[in-house]
Protein backbone atom coordinates (compact mmCIF):
# COMPACT_ATOMS: atom_id res chain seq x y z
CA UNK A 1 0.00 0.00 0.00
CA UNK A 2 1.11 3.71 -0.73
CA UNK A 3 1.90 5.84 2.00
CA UNK A 4 -1.19 8.28 1.57
CA UNK A 5 -3.56 5.16 1.42
CA UNK A 6 -2.28 3.64 4.39
CA UNK A 7 -2.39 7.51 6.10
CA UNK A 8 -5.59 7.87 5.02
CA UNK A 9 -6.97 4.11 6.12
CA UNK A 10 -5.75 4.73 9.43
CA UNK A 11 -7.55 8.25 10.25
CA UNK A 12 -10.42 6.85 8.60
CA UNK A 13 -10.80 4.35 11.98
CA UNK A 14 -10.97 7.06 14.34
CA UNK A 15 -14.52 8.20 12.31
CA UNK A 16 -17.25 7.12 14.29
CA UNK A 17 -21.16 6.85 13.37
CA UNK A 18 -22.75 9.90 13.59
CA UNK A 19 -19.76 12.32 13.41
CA UNK A 20 -19.66 15.21 11.66
CA UNK A 21 -16.54 15.40 9.80
CA UNK A 22 -14.56 18.32 8.13
CA UNK A 23 -11.66 16.82 5.27
CA UNK A 24 -8.82 19.03 4.47
CA UNK A 25 -7.15 18.61 0.87
CA UNK A 26 -4.10 16.64 0.19
CA UNK A 27 -3.92 13.30 1.86
CA UNK A 28 -7.25 14.02 4.55
CA UNK A 29 -9.45 14.02 0.99
CA UNK A 30 -8.72 10.72 0.95
CA UNK A 31 -9.85 9.78 4.12
CA UNK A 32 -13.33 9.10 2.68
CA UNK A 33 -12.75 6.59 0.10
CA UNK A 34 -11.65 4.36 3.23
CA UNK A 35 -15.06 4.86 5.45
CA UNK A 36 -17.14 1.19 5.69
CA UNK A 37 -20.38 1.69 3.60
CA UNK A 38 -22.48 1.00 6.67
CA UNK A 39 -20.91 3.92 8.89
CA UNK A 40 -22.56 6.84 8.77
CA UNK A 41 -21.00 9.79 9.08
CA UNK A 42 -21.51 13.57 7.45
CA UNK A 43 -19.13 15.49 5.92
CA UNK A 44 -18.72 18.69 5.65
CA UNK A 45 -17.36 20.88 2.67
CA UNK A 46 -16.56 24.25 4.04
CA UNK A 47 -18.11 26.13 0.73
CA UNK A 48 -21.48 25.28 2.00
CA UNK A 49 -22.58 21.76 2.01
CA UNK A 50 -23.07 18.84 4.83
CA UNK A 51 -23.34 15.41 3.02
CA UNK A 52 -20.84 15.96 0.09
CA UNK A 53 -20.84 12.66 -1.62
CA UNK A 54 -18.15 11.23 -4.69
CA UNK A 55 -17.20 12.81 -7.72
CA UNK A 56 -20.47 12.49 -9.98
CA UNK A 57 -20.07 10.23 -12.99
CA UNK A 58 -19.50 11.61 -16.12
CA UNK A 59 -21.84 13.90 -17.66
CA UNK A 60 -23.59 14.45 -14.50
CA UNK A 61 -21.63 16.96 -12.29
CA UNK A 62 -23.18 19.90 -11.52
CA UNK A 63 -21.00 23.33 -12.23
CA UNK A 64 -22.38 25.23 -9.14
CA UNK A 65 -21.36 21.71 -6.59
CA UNK A 66 -18.37 21.67 -5.76
CA UNK A 67 -15.63 20.88 -3.08
CA UNK A 68 -13.44 23.85 -1.69
CA UNK A 69 -11.07 23.46 -4.02
CA UNK A 70 -13.77 24.01 -7.35
CA UNK A 71 -13.74 20.23 -7.75
CA UNK A 72 -17.48 18.27 -8.86
CA UNK A 73 -18.43 16.43 -6.34
CA UNK A 74 -22.39 15.09 -5.77
CA UNK A 75 -24.20 15.83 -2.57
CA UNK A 76 -26.62 12.19 -0.70
CA UNK A 77 -29.84 12.06 0.35
CA UNK A 78 -29.92 14.42 2.96
CA UNK A 79 -27.33 16.41 2.23
CA UNK A 80 -27.85 20.16 3.13
CA UNK A 81 -26.58 23.36 2.25
CA UNK A 82 -25.82 26.98 3.48
CA UNK A 83 -23.84 30.03 3.43
CA UNK A 84 -20.15 30.78 4.47
CA UNK A 85 -21.19 32.29 8.10
CA UNK A 86 -23.06 29.27 8.88
CA UNK A 87 -20.20 26.74 7.38
CA UNK A 88 -17.52 28.44 9.91
CA UNK A 89 -20.28 28.69 12.70
CA UNK A 90 -20.08 25.16 12.43
CA UNK A 91 -16.62 24.69 12.60
CA UNK A 92 -15.59 27.58 14.95
CA UNK A 93 -18.63 26.89 16.93
CA UNK A 94 -17.33 23.18 17.78
CA UNK A 95 -20.39 21.51 15.84
CA UNK A 96 -17.51 19.56 13.50
CA UNK A 97 -16.75 15.99 15.84
CA UNK A 98 -13.32 15.69 13.39
CA UNK A 99 -11.31 17.55 11.30
CA UNK A 100 -8.34 15.87 8.97
CA UNK A 101 -5.45 18.84 8.09
CA UNK A 102 -2.72 18.24 6.20
CA UNK A 103 0.40 19.72 7.78
CA UNK A 104 4.05 21.23 7.35
CA UNK A 105 5.34 20.64 11.00
CA UNK A 106 3.79 19.07 14.30
CA UNK A 107 5.55 19.89 17.12
CA UNK A 108 6.22 18.31 20.77
CA UNK A 109 3.07 21.13 22.23
CA UNK A 110 1.19 19.61 19.49
CA UNK A 111 1.02 22.90 17.85
CA UNK A 112 0.34 22.50 14.09
CA UNK A 113 2.05 24.51 11.02
CA UNK A 114 0.57 24.44 7.48
CA UNK A 115 -0.39 27.42 6.46
CA UNK A 116 2.76 29.38 4.96
CA UNK A 117 6.72 28.98 4.25
CA UNK A 118 7.74 32.93 4.58
CA UNK A 119 9.39 34.14 1.53
CA UNK A 120 8.44 30.77 -0.37
CA UNK A 121 4.97 29.45 -0.58
CA UNK A 122 2.07 32.11 1.14
CA UNK A 123 -1.19 30.48 0.40
CA UNK A 124 -3.09 31.76 2.91
CA UNK A 125 -4.93 30.23 5.78
CA UNK A 126 -8.08 29.50 4.05
CA UNK A 127 -10.54 27.55 6.59
CA UNK A 128 -7.14 25.84 8.03
CA UNK A 129 -7.15 28.19 11.39
CA UNK A 130 -11.05 28.13 12.33
CA UNK A 131 -11.06 24.64 11.41
CA UNK A 132 -8.07 23.95 14.26
CA UNK A 133 -9.12 26.39 16.75
CA UNK A 134 -12.54 25.30 16.82
CA UNK A 135 -13.80 21.76 16.06
CA UNK A 136 -14.19 19.12 18.41
CA UNK A 137 -10.99 16.58 17.69
CA UNK A 138 -8.06 18.10 15.73
CA UNK A 139 -6.26 15.06 13.23
CA UNK A 140 -3.15 15.35 11.18
CA UNK A 141 -2.54 13.63 8.29
CA UNK A 142 0.64 14.08 7.04
CA UNK A 143 4.08 12.08 5.54
CA UNK A 144 5.87 11.65 8.90
CA UNK A 145 9.25 13.34 6.81
CA UNK A 146 9.78 15.67 3.87
CA UNK A 147 13.00 15.12 2.13
CA UNK A 148 15.19 13.51 4.92
CA UNK A 149 13.76 16.25 7.51
CA UNK A 150 11.16 15.68 10.44
CA UNK A 151 8.39 17.17 10.14
CA UNK A 152 7.34 15.60 14.08
CA UNK A 153 9.84 18.84 14.87
CA UNK A 154 10.70 19.93 18.72
CA UNK A 155 9.51 23.34 18.34
CA UNK A 156 7.46 24.70 15.38
CA UNK A 157 9.35 26.93 13.30
CA UNK A 158 7.47 27.91 10.67
CA UNK A 159 4.28 30.03 11.33
CA UNK A 160 1.50 28.39 13.76
CA UNK A 161 -2.12 27.45 12.33
CA UNK A 162 -3.47 27.68 15.80
CA UNK A 163 -2.33 27.75 19.23
CA UNK A 164 -4.86 25.07 20.29
CA UNK A 165 -2.98 22.07 19.76
CA UNK A 166 -3.59 19.11 18.04
CA UNK A 167 -5.32 15.78 18.91
CA UNK A 168 -3.63 13.15 17.03
CA UNK A 169 -1.03 12.80 14.27
CA UNK A 170 -1.22 10.07 11.67
CA UNK A 171 1.96 9.35 9.47
CA UNK A 172 3.08 6.67 7.33
CA UNK A 173 5.61 5.63 9.69
CA UNK A 174 3.44 6.21 13.41
CA UNK A 175 0.25 7.42 15.25
CA UNK A 176 0.99 10.41 17.48
CA UNK A 177 -1.20 11.29 20.21
CA UNK A 178 -0.42 14.00 23.12
CA UNK A 179 -2.68 12.55 26.11
CA UNK A 180 -1.27 14.30 29.42
CA UNK A 181 0.24 17.05 27.41
CA UNK A 182 2.91 14.58 26.12
CA UNK A 183 3.99 13.69 22.86
CA UNK A 184 4.05 10.29 22.42
CA UNK A 185 4.22 7.13 19.98
CA UNK A 186 0.92 5.49 19.83
CA UNK A 187 1.65 3.08 17.45
CA UNK A 188 4.23 2.25 14.40
CA UNK A 189 3.38 1.60 10.76
CA UNK A 190 3.56 -2.49 9.91
CA UNK A 191 6.98 -2.57 9.37
CA UNK A 192 8.62 -0.13 11.15
CA UNK A 193 9.96 -0.18 14.08
CA UNK A 194 9.67 2.13 17.03
CA UNK A 195 13.81 2.48 16.52
CA UNK A 196 13.21 3.68 12.74
CA UNK A 197 10.23 6.03 13.73
CA UNK A 198 12.49 7.71 16.57
CA UNK A 199 15.28 8.11 14.27
CA UNK A 200 13.26 10.07 11.52
CA UNK A 201 11.33 12.33 14.50
CA UNK A 202 13.34 15.21 15.38
CA UNK A 203 10.72 15.58 18.65
CA UNK A 204 11.89 14.24 22.45
CA UNK A 205 9.39 11.32 21.43
CA UNK A 206 7.89 9.24 25.17
CA UNK A 207 7.89 6.27 24.06
CA UNK A 208 5.44 3.90 26.31
CA UNK A 209 6.61 0.25 27.27
CA UNK A 210 4.39 -1.22 24.58
CA UNK A 211 3.57 0.41 21.04
CA UNK A 212 0.92 -1.78 19.07
CA UNK A 213 1.40 -2.01 15.44
CA UNK A 214 -1.29 0.38 13.33
CA UNK A 215 -4.40 -1.65 12.41
CA UNK A 216 -5.59 -0.62 8.86
CA UNK B 1 -34.34 47.51 -7.31
CA UNK B 2 -33.89 48.49 -10.79
CA UNK B 3 -32.93 46.41 -13.62
CA UNK B 4 -29.91 47.66 -15.53
CA UNK B 5 -27.60 46.64 -18.47
CA UNK B 6 -24.41 44.89 -17.39
CA UNK B 7 -22.27 47.96 -18.93
CA UNK B 8 -24.59 50.05 -17.15
CA UNK B 9 -24.09 49.03 -13.79
CA UNK B 10 -20.48 48.98 -14.07
CA UNK B 11 -20.04 52.20 -15.27
CA UNK B 12 -21.16 53.54 -11.89
CA UNK B 13 -18.64 51.76 -10.18
CA UNK B 14 -15.65 54.50 -9.89
CA UNK B 15 -11.88 53.31 -10.45
CA UNK B 16 -10.57 52.98 -6.74
CA UNK B 17 -13.86 51.19 -5.67
CA UNK B 18 -13.89 48.83 -2.82
CA UNK B 19 -15.49 45.72 -4.58
CA UNK B 20 -16.78 43.02 -2.34
CA UNK B 21 -16.90 39.53 -4.79
CA UNK B 22 -19.60 36.75 -3.77
CA UNK B 23 -17.85 32.94 -4.75
CA UNK B 24 -16.01 30.26 -3.65
CA UNK B 25 -13.48 29.50 -6.18
CA UNK B 26 -15.19 31.09 -8.91
CA UNK B 27 -18.31 29.29 -8.05
CA UNK B 28 -21.08 31.58 -7.62
CA UNK B 29 -19.52 34.33 -8.94
CA UNK B 30 -21.13 37.04 -11.20
CA UNK B 31 -18.90 36.86 -14.11
CA UNK B 32 -20.78 39.35 -16.25
CA UNK B 33 -19.95 41.65 -14.33
CA UNK B 34 -16.36 40.77 -13.78
CA UNK B 35 -16.05 40.50 -17.41
CA UNK B 36 -17.64 44.26 -17.71
CA UNK B 37 -15.24 45.33 -15.05
CA UNK B 38 -12.65 44.08 -17.58
CA UNK B 39 -13.98 45.78 -20.00
CA UNK B 40 -14.05 49.04 -18.87
CA UNK B 41 -11.00 48.77 -17.68
CA UNK B 42 -11.97 49.80 -13.90
CA UNK B 43 -8.82 49.79 -12.18
CA UNK B 44 -7.12 50.26 -8.53
CA UNK B 45 -9.85 48.18 -7.00
CA UNK B 46 -9.72 46.98 -3.64
CA UNK B 47 -11.70 44.12 -4.20
CA UNK B 48 -13.15 41.37 -0.73
CA UNK B 49 -13.37 38.07 -1.80
CA UNK B 50 -12.82 34.64 -0.27
CA UNK B 51 -10.28 33.54 -2.85
CA UNK B 52 -8.56 34.56 -5.74
CA UNK B 53 -9.57 31.44 -7.93
CA UNK B 54 -7.80 30.37 -10.98
CA UNK B 55 -6.75 32.75 -13.51
CA UNK B 56 -9.07 33.23 -16.00
CA UNK B 57 -11.99 32.76 -13.91
CA UNK B 58 -14.10 34.65 -11.27
CA UNK B 59 -12.03 37.63 -9.74
CA UNK B 60 -8.93 36.40 -11.63
CA UNK B 61 -10.00 37.60 -14.56
CA UNK B 62 -9.05 41.07 -12.49
CA UNK B 63 -5.48 39.81 -11.98
CA UNK B 64 -5.28 38.78 -15.24
CA UNK B 65 -5.65 42.56 -16.33
CA UNK B 66 -3.98 43.58 -13.15
CA UNK B 67 -6.87 45.88 -12.52
CA UNK B 68 -6.59 45.32 -8.54
CA UNK B 69 -4.80 46.77 -5.90
CA UNK B 70 -5.60 45.59 -2.83
CA UNK B 71 -6.83 42.77 -2.10
CA UNK B 72 -8.70 41.69 1.46
CA UNK B 73 -9.32 37.41 1.23
CA UNK B 74 -8.18 34.19 2.75
CA UNK B 75 -6.33 31.81 -0.06
CA UNK B 76 -4.57 32.79 -3.02
CA UNK B 77 -2.85 29.40 -3.27
CA UNK B 78 -4.25 27.98 -7.16
CA UNK B 79 -3.70 31.72 -8.38
CA UNK B 80 -0.13 32.27 -9.56
CA UNK B 81 -0.95 35.62 -11.12
CA UNK B 82 -1.83 36.94 -7.48
CA UNK B 83 1.21 35.91 -5.85
CA UNK B 84 3.78 37.08 -8.61
CA UNK B 85 1.60 40.53 -8.41
CA UNK B 86 1.94 40.25 -4.70
CA UNK B 87 5.49 39.14 -4.02
CA UNK B 88 6.44 42.46 -6.96
CA UNK B 89 4.76 44.89 -4.72
CA UNK B 90 1.80 45.37 -7.50
CA UNK B 91 -1.03 43.81 -5.15
CA UNK B 92 -1.86 44.30 -1.18
CA UNK B 93 -2.78 41.17 0.11
CA UNK B 94 -4.49 40.88 3.59
CA UNK B 95 -4.87 37.29 4.20
CA UNK B 96 -7.78 36.73 6.98
CA UNK B 97 -8.86 33.51 7.98
CA UNK B 98 -11.74 32.61 5.99
CA UNK B 99 -14.32 32.36 9.25
CA UNK B 100 -13.25 35.81 10.40
CA UNK B 101 -13.37 37.13 6.76
CA UNK B 102 -16.92 36.11 6.44
CA UNK B 103 -17.70 37.10 10.11
CA UNK B 104 -16.17 40.61 9.52
CA UNK B 105 -18.38 41.19 6.28
CA UNK B 106 -21.70 39.97 8.42
CA UNK B 107 -20.36 42.31 11.46
CA UNK B 108 -20.31 45.27 8.51
CA UNK B 109 -24.15 44.20 7.10
CA UNK B 110 -25.27 44.06 10.51
CA UNK B 111 -24.24 47.15 11.98
CA UNK B 112 -21.72 45.52 14.90
CA UNK B 113 -18.11 47.32 15.10
CA UNK B 114 -16.61 43.79 15.16
CA UNK B 115 -16.90 40.55 16.42
CA UNK B 116 -14.17 38.12 18.90
CA UNK B 117 -13.26 35.45 17.50
CA UNK B 118 -10.77 32.54 18.83
CA UNK B 119 -9.07 32.18 15.83
CA UNK B 120 -5.57 33.23 15.05
CA UNK B 121 -5.08 33.91 18.91
CA UNK B 122 -1.63 33.33 19.13
CA UNK B 123 -0.44 33.05 15.78
CA UNK B 124 0.72 36.13 13.55
CA UNK B 125 -2.89 36.64 12.42
CA UNK B 126 -2.96 38.15 16.32
CA UNK B 127 -0.66 40.26 15.77
CA UNK B 128 -1.49 43.65 16.43
CA UNK B 129 -4.65 43.25 17.28
CA UNK B 130 -6.47 43.66 21.23
CA UNK B 131 -6.80 40.64 22.58
CA UNK B 132 -9.97 40.60 24.93
CA UNK B 133 -10.49 37.97 27.91
CA UNK B 134 -14.05 36.50 28.36
CA UNK B 135 -15.16 34.19 30.80
CA UNK B 136 -11.20 32.97 30.98
CA UNK B 137 -10.99 32.51 27.41
CA UNK B 138 -8.91 34.80 24.73
CA UNK B 139 -10.32 36.50 21.68
CA UNK B 140 -9.07 38.83 18.82
CA UNK B 141 -11.08 41.68 18.36
CA UNK B 142 -11.61 41.66 14.50
CA UNK B 143 -12.91 44.62 12.84
CA UNK B 144 -15.87 44.96 10.70
CA UNK B 145 -15.86 45.07 6.85
CA UNK B 146 -18.33 47.03 4.27
CA UNK B 147 -17.38 48.08 0.88
CA UNK B 148 -18.81 50.59 -1.65
CA UNK B 149 -20.32 47.40 -4.09
CA UNK B 150 -21.19 44.58 -3.65
CA UNK B 151 -21.21 42.06 -6.94
CA UNK B 152 -23.08 39.30 -6.57
CA UNK B 153 -24.23 36.37 -8.00
CA UNK B 154 -27.97 34.34 -7.23
CA UNK B 155 -29.93 31.02 -8.70
CA UNK B 156 -33.50 32.89 -8.96
CA UNK B 157 -34.14 36.47 -8.72
CA UNK B 158 -37.67 37.76 -9.09
CA UNK B 159 -38.92 40.91 -10.50
CA UNK B 160 -38.99 42.68 -6.92
CA UNK B 161 -34.85 41.56 -6.32
CA UNK B 162 -35.71 38.81 -3.54
CA UNK B 163 -33.29 36.57 -4.36
CA UNK B 164 -32.77 32.20 -3.90
CA UNK B 165 -29.01 30.43 -4.26
CA UNK B 166 -28.28 26.84 -5.77
CA UNK B 167 -25.85 24.59 -3.93
CA UNK B 168 -22.26 25.76 -3.08
CA UNK B 169 -22.78 28.76 -4.92
CA UNK B 170 -24.16 30.55 -2.11
CA UNK B 171 -21.43 30.88 0.13
CA UNK B 172 -20.60 34.62 0.38
CA UNK B 173 -23.08 36.14 -1.38
CA UNK B 174 -26.17 36.38 0.90
CA UNK B 175 -23.74 38.07 3.51
CA UNK B 176 -21.77 40.27 1.11
CA UNK B 177 -25.33 41.38 0.25
CA UNK B 178 -26.22 43.21 3.49
CA UNK B 179 -22.45 44.78 3.85
CA UNK B 180 -22.46 47.62 0.53
CA UNK B 181 -23.69 50.54 0.02
CA UNK B 182 -24.69 49.06 -3.47
CA UNK B 183 -25.62 45.67 -4.21
CA UNK B 184 -25.46 44.50 -8.04
CA UNK B 185 -26.65 41.28 -8.64
CA UNK B 186 -26.79 38.86 -11.71
CA UNK B 187 -29.16 35.66 -11.69
CA UNK B 188 -28.76 32.24 -13.60
CA UNK B 189 -33.24 32.57 -13.58
CA UNK B 190 -35.04 36.12 -13.54
CA UNK B 191 -38.37 34.88 -12.81
CA UNK B 192 -42.15 36.33 -11.34
CA UNK B 193 -42.87 37.38 -7.94
CA UNK B 194 -43.96 34.20 -6.05
CA UNK B 195 -41.95 31.87 -7.97
CA UNK B 196 -39.11 32.06 -5.27
CA UNK B 197 -41.55 30.98 -1.95
CA UNK B 198 -41.00 33.48 0.89
CA UNK B 199 -39.77 30.44 3.07
CA UNK B 200 -37.06 30.05 0.16
CA UNK B 201 -35.89 34.11 -0.30
CA UNK B 202 -32.46 34.03 0.81
CA UNK B 203 -31.86 37.28 0.32
CA UNK B 204 -34.89 39.74 0.75
CA UNK B 205 -35.66 42.68 -2.10
CA UNK B 206 -35.13 45.77 0.06
CA UNK B 207 -31.20 44.45 -0.04
CA UNK B 208 -30.90 44.75 -3.79
CA UNK B 209 -30.23 47.72 -5.76
CA UNK B 210 -29.47 46.83 -9.17
CA UNK B 211 -30.21 43.28 -11.58
CA UNK B 212 -29.03 42.50 -14.15
CA UNK B 213 -31.13 41.97 -17.41
CA UNK B 214 -30.80 39.15 -19.44
CA UNK B 215 -30.17 39.74 -22.99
Amino acid sequence: MDAQSLIARRVARELRAGNLVNLGIGIPTLVANFVPSDLKVFFQSENGLIGTGPMPEQGMAHPLLTDAGGRPISALPGACVFDSAMSFGLIRGGHVDITVLGGLQVDAEGHLANWMIPGKMVPGMGGAMDLVSGAKRVIVAMQHAAKGKSKIVQKCALPLTSSRPVDLVVTDMAVIGFSGGRITLQETAPGVTVAEVMAVTEADLFIPASVPEMKI
Amino acid sequence: MKAVSVEEAVARIPNGATVMVGGFMGVGTPERLLDELVRQRKSELSIISNDAAVPGKGVGKLFDAALVSTLTTSHIGLNPNVQKQMMANKVAVNLVPQGTLVERIRAGGCGLGGVLTPTGVGTIVGEGKPKIEVDGKSFLLETALRSDFALIHAFLADYLGNLAYALTARNFNPVMAMAADTVIVTAENIVPVGVIAPDHVVTPAPLVDYLIANG
